[in-house]
């Protein structure tokens, strides 16, 4: 059966919702207009107006409402437009439901799963392109979830709305139109990185968006004998620190995907992680593949010449092997 | 006012509250609390009149300035003492302090210190009891200062729109930190403001007990019957300074002792007396028994223990069952 990621969306909040009348969907235009990415069509004819909400544009306010809600007995999914609109509810979010529980002393958890578009590639520009994604990896309380597939973007949604704490699930808008062919979308676990590229010469850890060009020029380095591990990190909050240290141990040569500015950037703090935790098994520098330190631009080039692209990746994967460029079966 | 148990009760409310909190000051002088510390000396007729209105299947929201609510939703004087000594016996375990009061049992959502934060919380909790179809009120305390955070507007509006029965509370006392009113909204009306979003409103006297009573119990029986919002204000004034930090450089000596002369205990004090709702020995009886249980309440927070630093990262996410 060939599913879109944009339907697995759908479905996991349909299933969700008929599994649990305590689960409900509020946000801008996810009712009537049923998305702005059309991930909500047809949810408010099967549930009605009382868990489908249409809310006003109170990014900081419906986040907050989500918040008391959760609180209260339901178990809410916000969706907030883009993460670039996060911003207005980034109070709310950080400084209410991830720090709720710790300042009462245990005593209150925050069961609210929040969603949001993320990213570039569709020439939106610089108010609606943004990855903010490691400000959110940044803050203790809560956990950031990133599906790159199909099957996730259904299971991991489906796993989230069982966590007693606040969730953040990006969606990167490159993906929605992705499909895969699934026999069934069940729960997914959400504490672990994937393997989704077993190779034996360098490692390439990526996230979202960036998930498929990763897997394109993985393919690529195959053909001229770079044989890559790709790992998907899936969750961004807490970072599976045990997955990118195995593969780091099997290839020695790493590098790091992201499209987030280069500064400050997950990425970042990954290479920091493989710094500390596995120095002595690396061969080359830690590369990174991240977005140019530049507002996302309109014009079509521009835009692609910001972003992490497969061609980017490929060169950052050469370069583990300096000036020689080629890495064969024993080599690393 | 003719009910002489009310009487007393209110008193005993507002003393309780100013002693606790003359303690609190003092306790910090002396180094046993730190942080911030904002005291709601002159205040006190607001909280002691309004939230025994509400039982305890309702829920109370409040800010930073939340001694009184936690003291007078009942939590214990000795959990909120040692909270803010820091100990773990304190009603947050030590993790809150002074701005962070919580306690889930009796739906007492807190201590928020961001301004306006709490008001779309408490639009939430309200948000869910419509939802479950439970009568319950959801009251949400803030000063005048969160009425310029777009929080205050967006709660307002979406609790309107959606008819749920939350209760904003908003405790004028006329200064956000050190900026006057006058100084910062542009509309001096607060309830104007509340009609604007169609919201019921009401405009009671903060320094009378009674007063602040009788509008909250009018304000709870409309969400009561009537489901839907309702904006009270409460028109009040603080005696003591912002913050233990506070130099006090933006108002006159003479403004705050001539609000002071509208103390609340010291004015219903008297009004129970001349109208013989309560003798001179039923006060000297209500500061005695305020000055004893702020004497356990020290007693207990010197007596609390500090958590072990092996369990610092405890509570920032649920752990696994």
């Amino acid at each position: 059966m060939k599913t879109t990621y944009r339907s697995a969306v759908h479905d996991a909040i349909a299933d969700a919702m008929r599994a649990d009348d305590r689960v409900l969907l509020l946000g801008e235009d996810v009712g009537r207009y049923g998305g702005t990415y059309a991930a909500s069509k047809g949810l408010l004819e099967e549930f009605g107006p009382q868990r489908i909400l249409d809310t006003p544009l109170s990014e900081l306010g419906f986040v907050g409402i989500g918040i008391g809600a959760a609180l209260n007995g339901l178990r809410p999914i916000v969706e907030v437009m883009t993460v670039n609109f996060s911003l207005l509810a980034l109070d709310q979010i950080v400084n209410t439901a991830a720090a709720l529980r710790h300042m009462s002393g245990g005593q209150f958890s925050v069961p609210l799963v929040v969603r949001m578009a993320t990213g570039a590639g569709r020439q939106l520009a610089a108010q609606h392109s943004h990855s903010l994604e490691n400000w959110y990896a940044h803050i203790p309380g809560i956990t950031v979830l990133a599906p790159a597939t199909v099957a996730d973007a259904y299971g991991m949604l489906r796993t989230a709305l069982t966590s007693p704490d606040p969730v953040i699930v990006f969606e990167h808008v490159g993906l929605y139109n992705t499909a895969a062919d699934l026999d069934s979308l069940i729960p997914t676990e959400i504490g672990r990185a994937a393997l989704r590229r077993n190779g034996s010469d360098a490692t390439i850890i990526t996230y979202g968006g960036c998930l498929p060009k990763a897997m394109d020029a993985a393919e690529r380095l195959a053909q001229d004998g770079i044989d890559c591990d790709v790992i998907d990190l899936r969750v961004l909050r807490p970072l599976d620190d045990a997955t990118i240290m195995e593969s780091v141990r099997k290839t020695h040569r790493v590098v790091v995907v992201d499209e987030t500015w280069h500064t400050g950037s997950l990425a970042g703090e990954i290479s920091a992680r493989i710094v500390e935790q596995a120095f002595y098994e690396l061969d080359a520098p830690i590369g990174r593949v991240c977005t140019v330190e530049v507002p996302i631009p309109y014009a079509k080039h521009l835009e692609e010449a910001a972003l992490p692209q497969p061609e980017k990746i490929v060169s950052a994967v050469r370069a583990l092997f300096g000036d020689t460029g080629r890495a064969g079966a024993g080599d690393g | 006012m003719t009910d002489p148990a009310l009487a007393r009760a209110l008193l005993t409310d507002m003393i309780r509250v100013r002693r606790m909190e003359e303690k609190c000051a003092e306790m910090y002088s002396a180094g046993k609390i730190r942080g911030f510390l904002h005291l709601y000396v002159g205040e006190e007729a607001v909280a002691a009149g309004s939230l025994r209105v509400l039982g305890p299947e309702d829920a109370v929201v409040a800010t930073y300035r939340e001694h009184a609510h936690a003291l007078l939703r009942g939590l214990p004087m000795t959990a909120i003492m040692a909270e803010m000594f820091g100990k773990q016996e304190g009603c947050s375990g030590g993790r809150g302090g002074s701005m962070h009061l919580f306690d889930a049992g009796r739906r007492f959502y807190g201590g928020n210190a961001i301004v306006a934060a709490g008001l779309p919380m408490a639009t939430g909790l309200a948000f869910a009891d419509k939802q479950l179809g439970r009568n319950r009120v959801s009251a949400c305390y803030f000063g005048e200062g969160a009425i310029a955070e777009g929080a205050f507007h967006e709660s307002m509006n979406m609790a309107e729109l959606w008819q749920l029965p939350v209760l904003f509370c908003c405790e004028n006392n006329r200064y956000a930190m050190g900026t006057a009113i006058d100084r910062e909204l542009s509309q001096l009306d607060l309830t104007a403001k509340a009609g604007s979003y169609r919201v019921p409103a009401l405009s009671a006297d903060g320094m009378d007990v009674t007063a602040c009573h009788d509008a909250m119990g009018e304000a709870v029986e409309h969400i009561r019957t009537r489901g839907g919002p309702f904006f009270l204000e409460f028109r009040t004034y603080r005696f003591r300074p912002h913050s233990m930090f506070d130099p006090e450089l933006y108002r006159d000596k003479d403004e705050v002792a001539k609000w002071r002369e509208h103390d609340p205990i010291v004015t219903f004090t008297e009004r129970c007396l001349a109208e013989g709702l309560l003798g001179p020995q039923d006060v000297e009886a209500i500061e005695q028994a305020a000055a004893a249980e702020v004497a356990e309440a020290v007693d207990y927070a010197e007596a609390g223990t500090l958590e072990s630093v092996d369990t610092l990262t405890r509570d920032v996410m649920t752990p696994a069952s």
